[in-house]
């Protein structure tokens, strides 16, 4: 009980939701760049002219292929952009479009083209019949997959506590570093294990419930194609 | 940054310091290996068991798997790390990176592993039962073996994300890979140009063969086999 007085203060707590919110803002932007980045990088991939069908597949292996960390390490020194913030989003933005873009290639592959067929016989430009038949159906099926992929985004923004930003994993390690000025005696272990307790329960709370999501649409998608291909 | 990998001098640098480089690889692999065998080992027990009939098994299994993949690697290996030691565990950084990145992947693992026993014909199991097959005996003659070659993508791909993250062990000093191009470019001539794109280019190099193979594996099963490409479907909705 001592531990957990000494650990949950209101500004300790302030200092962690802050972390928190830290953590939450960067994945935010970074997800939401690399799903249109990415889908428009799977579309390239799949149904571009050689030349940038190989561009777009050579950004894709490049990045599937090499950690996030480093990628986070080098835009934090290499990256055009002013603020951290800025830099950090990029690193992710770079890594997860490929990720998107490998994901979104899959679902355009399970999508007979007999569809794009049919669509120009109604007079659809390939851009037309690509935005209004083949994408909707490409992301229903996809969503679940790339739902898991946003968890994954969630808990490499971790990493940016190599970067001295202030995210939840790098407010919980220096409020553990700062404690003992706090509390006037040395970190005991359950000091420590509940501070960690809780930044894992917060990343816990937040994926936990993506993954539910996901799981949900993906059982209620199999539900309707079964039966579509029962009715 | 970029124009570094334009000055020669700077490769000299990294080429005088390539005997440290190369022992941070050696570590990288280390880890990868023991990881993986330790993440595989995980992968089929917990496979198996939320596979099993009894429920305990399958909400410990379940217990597991959640904790492990809704969470960051990155925080249970600051935990052994920076925790552990104040309840006397102190353990060095490179079995800290294989327990953390074994446990961590074995999560994975034992969703590919679920979902591949998932795919097997119930007419299996009641056939080995038919003929006094014990339930591990059907498991590990049966219904494993049928499995490896559906499941054999989606295992190669989680590999590859094994490999990738022992990059995480660089966040506590850990003598890998990515912390000795990190720490190398930091005390010495800033020379990050050329020590990240070494690093990078050793890992593309174990990456790349695995995932382009298990992507190959993955097209010429479908053409070939259609009862299987249904199969792996199925494994991929649940794996992703």
């Amino acid at each position: 009980m001592d531990a957990f007085n000494a650990v949950f203060t209101p500004d300790n707590l302030n200092y962690i939701m802050r972390g928190f919110w830290m953590t939450v803002r960067v994945a935010f932007f970074s997800i939401l760049f690399s799903i249109v980045i990415g889908t428009a990088l799977g579309i390239i991939r799949s149904y571009g002219n050689f030349v940038l069908r190989k561009l777009a597949g050579f950004y894709i292996e490049l990045f599937r292929n090499t950690p996030n960390l480093l990628w986070v390490f080098v835009c934090f020194i290499a990256a055009p952009f002013p603020t951290a913030f800025g830099r950090a989003c990029f690193a992710y933005v770079l890594f997860t479009s490929a990720m998107m873009a490998e994901i979104v290639r899959g679902g355009l592959n399970a999508i007979p083209k007999g569809q794009f067929e049919a669509a120009s016989s109604q007079g659809f430009t390939l851009a037309g019949a690509l935005w209004y038949i083949v994408i909707p159906q490409c992301f229903r099926r996809i969503i679940p997959t790339m739902m898991s992929q946003i968890v994954t985004v969630i808990k490499d923004t971790s990493f940016l506590a190599q970067v001295a930003i202030g995210e939840l994993l790098f407010n919980t390690k220096d409020l553990m570093a700062k404690l003992p000025v706090y509390t006037g005696h040395a970190l005991t272990f359950p000091e420590v294990a509940l501070l960690f307790a809780f930044a894992m329960l917060l990343y816990f709370i937040l994926c936990f419930t993506l993954s539910c999501t996901a799981r949900y649409i993906q059982k209620r998608n199999n539900t309707a194609t079964n039966q579509r291909a029962e009715g | 940054m970029l124009q570094q990998i334009f000055e020669l001098w700077r490769w000299q640098d990294l080429l005088a310091s390539w005997p440290r480089f190369a022992t941070a690889f050696l570590n990288t692999l280390e880890i990868a290996v023991l990881a993986l065998l330790l993440s595989l080992f995980l992968g089929v027990i917990f496979g198996l068991m939320s596979t099993s009939h009894n429920p305990l098994l399958r909400i410990i299994a379940r217990v597991y798997v959640e904790f492990f993949q809704n969470t960051p690697l990155a925080i249970q290996v600051f935990f052994v790390y920076y925790a552990l030691p104040y309840a006397g565990i102190v353990l060095h950084q490179i079995p800290i990176g294989i327990l953390c990145v074994g446990i961590y992947t074995g999560a994975y693992m034992s969703e590919v592993v679920r979902a591949g026993i998932g795919s097997i014909p119930k007419g299996q199991f009641e056939a080995a039962a038919s003929q006094g097959f014990t339930y591990i005996q059907t498991m590990l003659l049966i219904i494993l073996p049928q499995t490896v070659k559906i499941i054999l993508p989606p295992l190669v791909n989680q590999m590859v994300n094994l490999i990738k993250n022992t990059s995480i062990v660089a966040m506590i000093a850990g003598t890998d890979l990515m912390y000795r191009a990190n720490a190398w470019a930091t005390n010495g001539y800033m020379s990050y140009g050329p020590s990240y794109l070494v690093c990078g280019v050793l890992y593309f190099a174990i990456c790349f063969p695995l995932s382009t193979w298990a992507r190959n594996y993955e097209e010429r099963l479908k053409r070939r086999d259609s009862q299987a490409s249904m199969e792996l479907d199925k494994v991929e909705e649940v794996v992703a």
